[in-house]
Formats: structure tokens, C-alpha cells, sequence
């Protein structure tokens, strides 16, 4: 480009260079120290930055298996981790399967089809997304407790109450995959109820594979949503071992018992995975972004 | 073949409805049942009716939406006017039932208790060591914990069957929990219960309901009533029974915020505090944001990808992760950022019992990880910025200094408005940072409920409701609904925006 340089234009640089280098040092400081603690023998910091001597011992704990201490003790791993892992996936991929199933529907509806109260509907939509899940906590807790007593695993301590809790942040999701469906032209699906589809079967076989791309965006983001979801989690979830990784996470640094090495193992392995998910998914969030989500 | 499937599912679905709401009704749910009585109907006319055709593809999504998200907000709400508590923790009836099934020791010699096994059963003999008269029940499983009430007869020495021999007693305290629930009623109406390992004794209802809805202790006469505005069975002499039930208090729970002087003063001191976090968690993002989109976005600077990927990774890892590990780094003793300040300046601040301190760093820890949002906003804004406007600045002689504030602010602050007030909402409410971080602590030190220096409102409320001794829902509830006012009207303000800047 043809812009009029300066002649102190070089210093800029370099100064822009090293501040950004500087904020990047102390951005990456977290990442670098857990790296560093996961592999530091014992729980405590032992007076620097760079372990002397690498040992393992977290990693075994975190991946589920004990070892020998140095006073020949047998040390057992405290928390199951892998077990809160698969809790979490296992939460997360179901509710995210339901989300698109629900999602899709209802946008196809607002997206092809004229009824009463529909721009009415839409607003409201919106307007129920903004009011964050941790204000109702105390209700959301009875009613899965009322619900338990009925369906025992719909109720308090199952997964299958925090699966229906999250289908209820649909809203946001709907209007994404609304949009996408208006850019799609309409005649396509004209094309095919000539030829003697019905309205279903035009939905399912015309323009659904069309939009593949926008389901998985919906299906990862509603994913990492409830992976990385804590306040609902917190109250309906309280044995152990039905804990999600959001949850249990916590219980590693209480004052009393605190397991400074161990989490950080048990950070890197939970969290490197998520991590490239999000990495991998974010070039399509961007516009998801910019239309007002903020991640917690 | 195909058009079959629909109307089977519906038609399975609907049998499986109609086995809950039988279910439902027969255990005396008459109210759920109407609900849900309802809502079958409505599927099933939803699912059936041509006419309504576009609400087939909005129903479930729909349904979800009202259950999940809008019916635990009304709930919310009408729990704010409530006394729900763990204190009042049930209904009305169940609260009068327990009390009804209180029972207490007849002072009179028990019964001597033998569990025999019958086949996968167990029957109970009971052997009174005064008159030497035998009890022998039916055979029972002992399986379901729940209450049970059994007719018992004197056995006839000569009718009586051969027994396998008795259970040691640790066999014993392994169906104690079932037999607790067991109630042997004998042919004059005396109740037998649990009252020893090895033995059953006669038990008397503490209380008898009377036709007025009062109780009467039986042992002393005394009249016990229900009072309907404390939510509790009282004695004549004012002792509230517990446990006490659910009742409407009206806005007493408001009452208590604004006027209760033990309580007001915390709660004010918290809600400037979520406000002021709300407004410099903002700030310090935007400009954080800004300024390195505005670098980030200069041609002349290499490796601009590279850098761009790694100031963006905070936002990549789970915030839950994230927030530990700084609660750890952090750590007063030995968290690894002390360390380096004890290194180079030797000194050791006390993050988490300092309330300036514990403020100082939630903001920083928030700042690290919201910048990056901001960021990447503020880069996809200024992209949009046309390029001859800098050239035409350049030949003016501008600077960079005078580029920005001129050209480039001006022209995002109008989109990023919107953003911004989104973030404050969401920062307002921000419960996993505080809760994971410091929990609300260091706590104030002159308040009777336990509030914290550095809780915000939600987590106050989680605190209040899930946390301490008190449990009290109905108070959290009541928060809950004036928070609810706040984030509607940041929503409101929002939608003003963003319907002003389409304009």
C-alpha cells in the first residue's frame, strides 16, 4: 500500500514489537508455569520456576494410575479425572445433539413458514437469552428435584437432568441457523414440492444437507457451552463420581487439601483437548461472535 | 411402509403420556396431572391438527425453552415471596404428617426381636419376656425403605412353623435401615417400632390432629397450632415446632433487603462493588482490546498471525481451567506469582485475605481473560475502516496518535457500543470468577450472614441459598428478582443500541 512513510517509522516497530512480545510473555506466564508444575515432583512450589528434575508423578495420578512415593508409600490418584472427562463429553455431546435436533426445527419453522405471533416469538427468544441460568439456580434446583422423584434420572445427582437443563439455551442458536436458512434461495425447496415432497421431506432431503456446515458451528459451540457450563452443574451434580470436569476441577484446590501439581496435570490433559476443539471450530465463531455471545 | 412411522411413534408416545399421567394421578398429583394432562393434549393436537402444521416444527424447541428457561424464572420470582428454607423446607400437609407420625416410647417392657430367613424373605419374631407370648409376622422382603405397616397376631405355640435359625445381629444392622421403617400393628391397635437392635417396642403418637387443624400433644394436652404467617406449628407458649412449611410471606423478603439494617448495609456494599467490577472489567478489556487490535491491524508489522493466535489463546481455554490456575499462581504462600514478586522486589502480597489486593487481582485475572473477545471484535471493525481515510490522513501530516482518535475510534465506538453493553451485563453476573476465584472472600467482618469483600450479587445470592447454615431460598429468590430487573434493563438498553445503529 501507498502510504507516506515516516522516517521514525522503524523505532515504531521495534517498540511496537517488544511491547507486544512483553504482553505475550506475561499472557503465556499461566501456560508456561502449569506446564512447569505438572511436571515439578511434590504439591508445593519448591523455590523455582523451572523443575530441577522431572517426574511424572502428577501425569500417572491425573491418567488414573498410582506410583510409588519416594518413602515407598503407594500413592492412589485422589479424584477420578478421566471419569469427570467422560462425564463432561458425555453431557456435552448429548445435550449438544439435542440442541441442533431442537434448534434446526424451530428455525426451519422461522425461516419458511408464516404464522400468528411469529416476529413476536423471535423477540421473546432473544430477550429470555439474556437472563443467565445462575439467577434461577434455587428453582432450577426444585424443579429437578420435584421431577426426581417422578423420573429418577431426570432428578438431582443424574446426568439427564443437566442434558434437559441446557436444551433450554436454544435461542441464540436458532436465530444463527435461521439466518443461514434465509440465504439459502427458497426455490430449491419449490423445485422438489413440484416434483410431490412434502413440506417434512423437503426439509429433510433438500435443504438440510445444504446446511451441514452451520449445524456442526452450532453443534460445537452448544458443545463447548456445556463443557465449560458451572453454576447448573454445581447445584444438580454432588456425588464424586457423577461430577463434570467444570465441577471437580475445584475440589483440588481447597485450603486444607491442596493439590497444586495434580490439578495442573489434570489442567493440561482436560483442557488441551477442549482447547483445540474451540482452536479448530473458532474461524467459523467469529461471526457467531460479533453477534453479541460472550464466552464464560 | 414410510407413512406409517409417524402416526406409530405418536401413537406410542401418546400411550407412554398416558401411563405417566395415570401414574402421576394415582399417587396424588392431581394438580401435576392436570398439567400435564394439558400439555398431552396440546402435543397431540399440535402433532395431529393440519392447521397446526409450522407449530409441529416449533413445539419441541419451544417446550424446551418455556420449561428450562421462563418457567425457573417465574418460579424464581414467586419463590421471592416465599419463607422457603431449609428450615421450611416442606409443604404444608407433609409438614402436619410428620408431625402425625412421630411417635414415642410407651414406658412399658418391649418385645425381644429375631430375624429368621424365609427363602429370600425374613420374618420378625418377637418374644415378650414378661408374659412369654410370641409374635411371628408374614414373611417380608426388606428391600424398598419405605414406611410399612404390618398386622401382627399372637402366635399359637402349637400352629407355629419350624424357623431357620436367627440372624446374628450383624446381619441385623444391616437391614436396620428397613426395619426402622417397619410398623407391626397387634390386634388391639398398639403399635410396635424399632426401638433397639434386639428389640421392638410400643410407641404412642406424639401428636392427634383435631378437626380445626390443630394438633393436641397427647401426653400433656397442650394445643399446637399452625401459624400461617411464620410458617411454623407453634405451642401455646409461642415454641415453633420444627419443621416448619412453606408459606406466602408477601414482600417481607424485600422488606428485609431495603430495610434491615444488618442486612442492607452488606448488600449495598456489594451491589456498588458489582457495579464498579462490571465498569473496569469493560474498561480495561475495551482498551486492552482496542489497543492491540489498532497494533495488530498495522501493515508494517511482521508476525502479525503468529501474535494474533497467541494473545487469542486465553480465550480458548475453558474458563474454568483457567481461573484455577490463577487461583493457584496466585496462591498467598505458595502460588508461583509471589515467588517472582518475592524474587525481585521481596515482597509477598496477600492476595486472598487483602480485600484491595483480592479486588485487584479478580480484575486482572478478568482483564486476561476477557481482552482477547475485544480484540478480535475491534480487529473485524477496523478491517471494515476504509484505507484511503488513513492515506489521506498520512499526506496530511497526521500521526498515529491523531489516526485513532480521529478516524478510528470515532468510527467503531458506535458498533462496539452494543458489545459493550452486552459485556457489562454479562461481567455484572459474572458467578464463575468470583465463585471459583476467591468464593466472595476475604468476608466482611461486621455482618451477621456471611457476605464477602468481593462477591457480587449472584454469587451473594448462591451464597445466601446454597452455601450457609441458613439456606435461604426464599431470600435468595427475592435478589434474584430485583437482578432480574437490572439485566433487563441493560437489555433494554442494548437492543435501543443495536436497533440505533441499523437505523
Amino acid at each position: 500500500m501507498a502510504i507516506v512513510v515516516d522516517r521514525s517509522n522503524r523505532w515504531r516497530i521495534l517498540a511496537a514489537h517488544v511491547a507486544v512480545i512483553a504482553l505475550i510473555a506475561l499472557v503465556m506466564f499461566p501456560f508456561l508455569m502449569i506446564l512447569s508444575i505438572s511436571l515439578r515432583p511434590g504439591n508445593f512450589a519448591s523455590g523455582s520456576l523451572i523443575p530441577p528434575e522431572i517426574s511424572f508423578e502428577h501425569w500417572r495420578l491425573a491418567l488414573g494410575m498410582s506410583y510409588q512415593a519416594p518413602n515407598g508409600a503407594l500413592v492412589e490418584p485422589d479424584f477420578p479425572v478421566l471419569l469427570w472427562l467422560w462425564n463432561s463429553i458425555k453431557v456435552a455431546t448429548m445435550s449438544a445433539s439435542v440442541t441442533v435436533l431442537l434448534s434446526t426445527t424451530c428455525a426451519y419453522a422461522f425461516a419458511r413458514m408464516q404464522f400468528r405471533f411469529k416476529s413476536q416469538t423471535l423477540s421473546a427468544l432473544m430477550l429470555l437469552q439474556m437472563f443467565p441460568a445462575v439467577l434461577a439456580l434455587v428453582a432450577i434446583y426444585a424443579i429437578f428435584d420435584v421431577l426426581g422423584s417422578y423420573v429418577p434420572w431426570l432428578g438431582i445427582d443424574h446426568h439427564g437432568s443437566l442434558v434437559l437443563a441446557y436444551t433450554g439455551g436454544i435461542a441464540l442458536h436458532i436465530w444463527t441457523i435461521k439466518g443461514y436458512y434465509q440465504t439459502i434461495p427458497i426455490e430449491i425447496e419449490e423445485a422438489a414440492k413440484v416434483d410431490g415432497a412434502t413440506q417434512w421431506q423437503a426439509f429433510v432431503y433438500v435443504l438440510l444437507p445444504m446446511t451441514v456446515p452451520i449445524l456442526m458451528v452450532v453443534f460445537l459451540l452448544s458443545f463447548i457451552g456445556a463443557i465449560i457450563e458451572y453454576p447448573i452443574a454445581s447445584v444438580l451434580l454432588h456425588e464424586q463420581n457423577n461430577l463434570t470436569l467444570a465441577v471437580g476441577s475445584k475440589l483440588f484446590l481447597y485450603e486444607q487439601k491442596y493439590l497444586w501439581g495434580d490439578f495442573a496435570a489434570a489442567a493440561i490433559l482436560s483442557g488441551l483437548p477442549i482447547t483445540a476443539v474451540f482452536l479448530l471450530a473458532q474461524k467459523w465463531m467469529i461471526s457467531g461472535l460479533t453477534a453479541g455471545g460472550v464466552k464464560g | 411402509m414410510r407413512k406409517f412411522i409417524g402416526p406409530t411413534v405418536l401413537t406410542i408416545s401418546m400411550a407412554l403420556g398416558l401411563y405417566l399421567l395415570f401414574m402421576l394421578y394415582i399417587s396424588g398429583q392431581t394438580m401435576l396431572a392436570a398439567v400435564f394432562l394439558g400439555l398431552l393434549t396440546l402435543t397431540t393436537f399440535v402433532f395431529t391438527s393440519p392447521r397446526a402444521y409450522a407449530y409441529r416444527y416449533l413445539f419441541p424447541g419451544i417446550t424446551a425453552v418455556i420449561v428450562f428457561v421462563l418457567l425457573p424464572m417465574v418460579y424464581t420470582v414467586s419463590i421471592g415471596f416465599t419463607n422457603f428454607s431449609s428450615r421450611n423446607l416442606l409443604t404444608y400437609e407433609r409438614a402436619t404428617q410428620y408431625l402425625l407420625d412421630e411417635t414415642q416410647r410407651v414406658e412399658s417392657t418391649g418385645y425381644a426381636l429375631t430375624v429368621h430367613p424365609d427363602n429370600k424373605e425374613y420374618r420378625l419374631r418377637l418374644e415378650s419376656p414378661d408374659t412369654g407370648e410370641v409374635l411371628l409376622t408374614e414373611p417380608l422382603a426388606l428391600k424398598r425403605a419405605v414406611s410399612l405397616n404390618v398386622e401382627v397376631a399372637p402366635l399359637d405355640p402349637v400352629q407355629a412353623p419350624v424357623l431357620a435359625p436367627a440372624l446374628p445381629i450383624k446381619d441385623i444392622i444391616a437391614l436396620q435401615k428397613d426395619l426402622k421403617l417397619l410398623t407391626l400393628i397387634l390386634p388391639n391397635r398398639i403399635e410396635l417400632r424399632m426401638v433397639g437392635l434386639r428389640e421392638f417396642g410400643p410407641v404412642a403418637h406424639v401428636y392427634k390432629q383435631l378437626p380445626d387443624k390443630t394438633l393436641k400433644k397427647v401426653a400433656t394436652g397442650e394445643l399446637v397450632t399452625p401459624n400461617f404467617k411464620t410458617g411454623f406449628y407453634e405451642m401455646p407458649d409461642g415454641t415453633k415446632l420444627e419443621p416448619g412449611f412453606k408459606v406466602n410471606v408477601g414482600f417481607a423478603n424485600f422488606v428485609k433487603i431495603f430495610s434491615d439494617e444488618a442486612f442492607r448495609g452488606p448488600f449495598l456494599r456489594i451491589f456498588v462493588w458489582t457495579i464498579v467490577f462490571a465498569l473496569i472489567s469493560v474498561a480495561t478489556t475495551t482498551g486492552l482490546g482496542m489497543a492491540l487490535a489498532v497494533l495488530l491491524n498495522w501493515d508494517a508489522l511482521r508476525f502479525r498471525g503468529l501474535y494474533r493466535t497467541l494473545l487469542f489463546l486465553p480465550y480458548a481455554v475453558p474458563g474454568f481451567i483457567s481461573i484455577l490456575v490463577f487461583k493457584g499462581l496466585f496462591n498467598n504462600n505458595f502460588g508461583e506469582i509471589n515467588l517472582v514478586l518475592d524474587a525481585l522486589f521481596g515482597i509477598k502480597p496477600a492476595w486472598f485475605s487483602d480485600t484491595t489486593l483480592a479486588k485487584a487481582m479478580i480484575l486482572i485475572v478478568n482483564t486476561w481473560l476477557g481482552y482477547p473477545y475485544m480484540m478480535v471484535v475491534c480487529m473485524g471493525l477496523i478491517k471494515a475502516i476504509p484505507a484511503d481515510l488513513y492515506e489521506a490522513s498520512a499526506l496530511a501530516g497526521a500521526g498515529p496518535l491523531t489516526n485513532f482518535f480521529k478516524i478510528t475510534l470515532p468510527l467503531i465506538i458506535k458498533p462496539l457500543t452494543p458489545l459493550m453493553v452486552a459485556s457489562l451485563g454479562f461481567n455484572f453476573n459474572n458467578f464463575v470468577l468470583i465463585s471459583l476465584l476467591t468464593g466472595g472472600r476475604p468476608d466482611f467482618l461486621d455482618t451477621t450472614l456471611p457476605a464477602g469483600t468481593t462477591d457480587l450479587l449472584v454469587s451473594y445470592t448462591y451464597r445466601i441459598a446454597f452455601e450457609d447454615s441458613g439456606q435461604n431460598f426464599g431470600l435468595a429468590a427475592a435478589i434474584s428478582t430485583l437482578i432480574f430487573f437490572l439485566v433487563a434493563a441493560i437489555s433494554l438498553v442494548n437492543m435501543r443500541l443495536t436497533r440505533m445503529n441499523k437505523a
